[in-house]
């Protein structure tokens, strides 16, 4: 039953971003060139979800179960963190370059939009990318428990190819610089002990 | 700041937003998750039984609902100016920044925002403040 639910939320949630407008990416452009002329759509559409959102989660608080008796997955981490800060600073360069976000994106995937079926296969690498990131993250910090390995952190730069250069920190202290050319993307150099 | 009364439609951004805003209602409360689309999508990089399922659902729903519109009222193609270079950059950069970030426009901006969390709050703030001034360089300085 969890699919059917998740289907019919899904396709209300598309019929919410074409019904907004937001599926359509010149849209959500009109919205952050605030030094144009600016279209505040977005504005009221996020007002409009949370209006209702507000209300659903208030009653979700109060639970330990949903509504048909399963259990309630609710996100847990509370702290702002180096990870939140740079990776919605990414998101939100990425979003400004073409006007789409995951939502709309697969909503004009769906209209058939070839341009909306580049940005999926891209935004699905992206985070792939991530994934092997994060992988090898936790194998390096297997490896730093062991007894010869290096206390010291690890600056990774990336060269990106069309993109706008985001600034990253550099590790403090002794630490290995790894130079990776990948294709096309720019990753944020991030540090880690 | 010079509104475009043109373009601003108040009143179908409020309905579709009001939509949106049920569909999370729904998803938390029958599901009990987040209705974050960035989430759902990177769940499927690790994928567990039970949880394939439901993921792919949702993003069905998603692309099915213009064919479902388009059977009642008339839905154009948005025009879209980027070309394949832009649109690559901008895919890899929304895929990498919303996974480290752990959300985007839906699980931060609306479900995270509606549960008046601090994360999400400051996470919207970030990536508005970052496509504000993105736009700004690419059309009012670059161009």
């Amino acid at each position: 039953m969890y699919a059917v639910y998740a289907f019919v939320a899904g396709l209300v949630f598309g019929l919410g971003l074409i019904v907004s407008g937001m599926s359509n990416p010149a849209k959500v452009l009109g919205f952050l060139d605030l030094a144009g002329k600016w279209d505040p759509s977005l504005a009221l559409v996020m007002g409009g979800a949370i209006a209702v959102g507000v209300i659903g989660f208030a009653v979700a608080r109060k639970r330990t179960v949903t509504l048909v008796g399963t259990p309630m997955h609710l996100p847990q981490a509370r702290d702002i963190d180096r990870r939140l800060v740079l990776g919605s600073l990414v998101f939100g360069i990425g979003w400004g370059l073409v006007g789409f976000c995951p939502g709309p994106a697969l909503v004009a995937l769906g209209q058939g939009h070839v341009k909306a079926f580049i940005f999926v296969v891209a935004m699905l690498a992206g985070m792939g990318i991530f994934e092997l990131l994060e992988q090898r993250k936790t194998r390096r910090a297997a490896a730093h428990d062991a007894p010869h390995a290096h206390g010291t952190s690890h600056a990774h730069g990336a060269h990106a190819k069309a993109t706008p250069h985001v600034a990253g920190t550099h590790a403090k202290g002794a630490s290995h610089a790894h130079g990776q050319h990948a294709k096309g993307h720019q990753r944020v150099r991030r540090e880690h002990s | 700041m010079v509104i475009d009364w043109n373009s601003f439609t108040p009143w179908s951004a409020l309905a579709g937003g009001v939509l949106i805003g049920i569909a999370a209602a729904l998803f938390v409360l029958l599901n009990g998750r987040i209705a974050g689309i960035s989430g759902i999508i990177g769940g499927l990089f690790r994928p567990t039984l039970p949880d394939v399922g439901w993921r792919l659902a949702f993003i069905a729903g998603l692309v099915i609902a213009p064919s479902l519109y388009a059977a009642f009222v008339y839905l154009p193609l948005p025009k879209i100016d980027a070309e394949f270079g832009m649109l690559t950059a901008a895919g890899l950069l929304v895929g990498i920044g919303t996974r480290y970030g752990a959300g985007c426009t839906s699980g931060h901006g609306v479900c995270g925002i509606s549960r008046l969390s601090p994360r999400a709050i400051v996470a919207t703030i970030l990536f508005m403040v970052s496509g504000f001034a993105t736009v700004y360089v690419v059309r009012h300085l670059i161009a």
